[in-house]
């Protein structure tokens, strides 16, 4: 038993040869969200309040493509959407189409506890943010220059990716577009069970990179990106489109409940026998505090810790 | 074996004193949508064409809450949605905050088939109908005095309905009782079908909650709430939105199917009677061998069905009282 907290950065094409100026800030951000992750459980914070927590943090740093750091539509523009869900509840909420608010998963969170709505997008969302008064900043704040860079390489590969290992600087860091030419990508997410067995997930992203206006994915879908319940909370990333098909996070906590498979079988079936190769990675933790983090790409930034004091950071 | 179909035009609190000229066109509504897709199904139309079609006479009815006779959001305004899924290929489409498109679940075909994305909204949802040219009108055409009405008691009552039957409350006798959160209950619609072939697929269409927040997703279109299909059966949800996403409904019949071996109508029947609060949730599943489940846990819910062998059945309330 005890706590158990895991969280990432994206799943996908990671090239084992990413350059060192590309890893080590990603993986001191793992570090250091897991730090504010962990003291929050030792400060017995309840995991609703730990996942936004970490979440939040993630989303301010821009090398992960949620909130600061989102990639862009094919407009040029950020569409960031996420989901929060509490386990011992069953209590949701979500957001899409945010282009101003800084932390999208927290007004996921005023969504869940001040509407009597679980989803709101696009400038029904803003609106609702600016009634909240949550912290919002101009469109610009969230747009970094290796997404405009990006963007820019998708519109002349003529596709769309799920962002990750930066742009093309010169033949040596170009990594290899997996099977369906899409160089894939993330989101954040964190995932934790408290001193109290009690469970939580939540997700966050800014989506592919030259997606369509109004392109919704699984982040802010409950069942699909995330999912928390009695037994387990789970965060996906990857390729959206598969995940939500599969309804990913849903897949995990059902076999748990219903066929009575523990969390590492049920996550490692739900990824490795149900998800096309090069689509998904996910987070979970279970109420018995155990942690699973399968992945079918090349690589996914992630973090765990466990009160037995354990601990890892990993790509 | 055989095919079969399921259509539903929302579950909720309906009043069994329901008047007959509200009973009525809805009814024959539901007959009528039923053999479009019996015929279709009779000729071999795929199941997926199948559900879209059936959806798309029922978003034309004003009678049911979808396209056309949609509720309105707190702004008077319609912001409309729908999903569809193949059972074979688990490939899926999906739209919201649809103002302007006829056919709701004809747009998120087109998002499955013509686009690399599974879900569009608002106004990107609303460009892409306009770059495929499916056909758009005015948002008033949407917009039915019933559901002005209807939007009206609700400010009045300060609360979100889940619409129906209490059309606007003309005198005491047509009042219904509000179910225990002070919510009137209302549906969407969908449709559920498979083919001699084992095929599968699920549509459902909604314009949503009365006085719903702009911007406000229930649902209908979330892949695994209000619409599921896989290779084991097809699922179209109907009832308190925010309760469905909150018990991944449809997803469920089909992995208490999947994971625990259970029947259809035991999994659908698990899912309304023991996993979601009463009052909150109605569905229409097929199963790949032809069977039909229509379990609700409302007072009542709009709906046929019809097999091969001949069966056919409309149905509001339970037991055999129509």
């Amino acid at each position: 038993m005890g706590w158990a907290i895991a969280l990432h950065g994206g799943a996908g094409d990671i090239p084992l040869s990413l350059p060192l100026e590309s890893r080590q800030p990603r993986e001191e951000a793992l570090r250091r969200c897991l730090q504010i992750g962990v003291e929050a459980l030792k400060a017995k914070k309840p995991s609703l309040d730990v996942v936004e927590l970490v979440v939040r943090e993630l989303e301010n740093i821009p090398q992960f493509n949620a909130g600061k750091g989102s990639v862009l539509t094919n407009k040029g523009t950020v569409e960031m959407e996420a989901s929060i869900m509490d386990g011992s509840t069953k209590n949701c909420g979500a957001v899409s189409g945010l282009k101003t608010v800084v932390n999208a998963v927290s007004l996921a969170r005023l969504v869940m506890e001040k509407t009597p709505h679980v989803y709101l997008a696009f400038d029904g969302a803003e609106e609702f943010a600016k009634e909240q008064g949550i912290e919002t900043a101009d469109s610009s704040h969230f747009i970094t220059a290796e997404n405009v860079e990006r963007l820019k390489q998708a519109n002349e590969a003529h596709r769309v990716q799920l962002d990750y290992t930066q742009p093309l600087q010169n033949g040596s860091k170009e990594e290899r577009p997996n099977a369906n030419g899409d160089v894939q990508l993330g989101t954040v997410g964190c995932v934790s069970v408290d001193s109290y067995g009690n469970l939580a997930a939540a997700t966050s992203t800014g989506g592919l990179v030259n997606k369509r206006v109004g392109r919704i994915g699984d982040s802010p879908i409950i069942g699909a990106g995330t999912y928390a319940s009695e037994l387990c909370a789970v965060s996906c990333t990857g390729k959206g489109e598969a995940i939500l098909c599969a309804t990913v996070a849903r897949d995990v906590a059902a076999m748990m409940e219903f066929k009575g498979v523990p969390l590492e079988e049920a996550a490692s079936y739900v990824i490795h026998e149900c998800m096309p190769k090069g689509t998904a990675g996910l987070v979970a933790v279970s109420a018995a505090g155990e942690v699973a983090m399968p992945y079918n790409t090349t690589g996914m930034f992630r973090a765990c810790a466990t009160e037995d004091g354990y601990s890892e950071v990993a790509i | 074996m055989g095919w079969a179909i399921a259509v539903h035009g929302g579950a909720g609190d309906i009043s069994r004193s329901l008047p007959h000229e509200r009973r009525q066109p809805r009814e024959e509504a539901l007959r009528h949508c039923l053999q479009i897709g019996i015929k279709a199904l009779q000729s071999n139309l795929s199941p997926l064409d199948v559900v879209e079609l059936v959806v798309r006479e029922l978003e034309n009815i004003p009678h049911f809450n979808a396209g056309r006779g949609s509720v309105l959001t707190s702004k008077g305004t319609v912001e409309m949605e729908a999903s569809i899924m193949d059972g074979n290929t688990m490939r899926c489409g999906a739209v919201s905050g649809l103002t302007t498109v006829l056919n709701a679940v004809s747009l998120a075909r087109l998002v499955m088939e013509k686009t690399p994305h599974i879900y569009l909204a608002f106004d990107g949802a609303e460009q892409f109908a306009r770059e495929q040219g499916v056909e758009i009108v005015d948002s008033s055409h949407f917009i039915t005095p019933e559901n002005v009405e209807r939007l009206k008691l609700a400010k009045e009552a300060n609360r979100v309905q889940i619409d129906y039957n209490a059309q606007p409350i003309q005198n005491d006798t047509k009042k219904e009782a509000p179910c225990a959160n002070g919510d009137s209950q209302i549906g969407t619609v969908g449709c559920v079908a498979v083919d001699c072939h084992g095929n599968l697929a699920s549509a459902t269409s909604t314009g949503g909650l009365v006085n719903k927040m702009a911007g406000r997703i229930g649902d209908t279109p979330v892949i695994g709430a209000g619409t599921y299909a896989n290779e084991l059966c097809a699922v179209s949800a109907t009832g308190k939105g925010e309760s469905i996403i909150r018990g991944t409904v449809a997803r469920d019949v089909a992995a208490l199917m999947e994971f625990k071996g259970l029947s259809l109508k035991e999994a659908a029947d698990c899912v309304v009677h023991e996993r979601t609060p009463k009052g909150t949730v109605g569905l229409i599943a097929v199963s790949a061998a032809g069977e039909v489940a229509m379990p609700f846990n409302t007072t009542g819910m709009f709906r046929g069905c019809a097999t091969e062998d001949g069966h056919l059945e409309v149905a509001i309330w339970s037991d055999a009282e129509i």
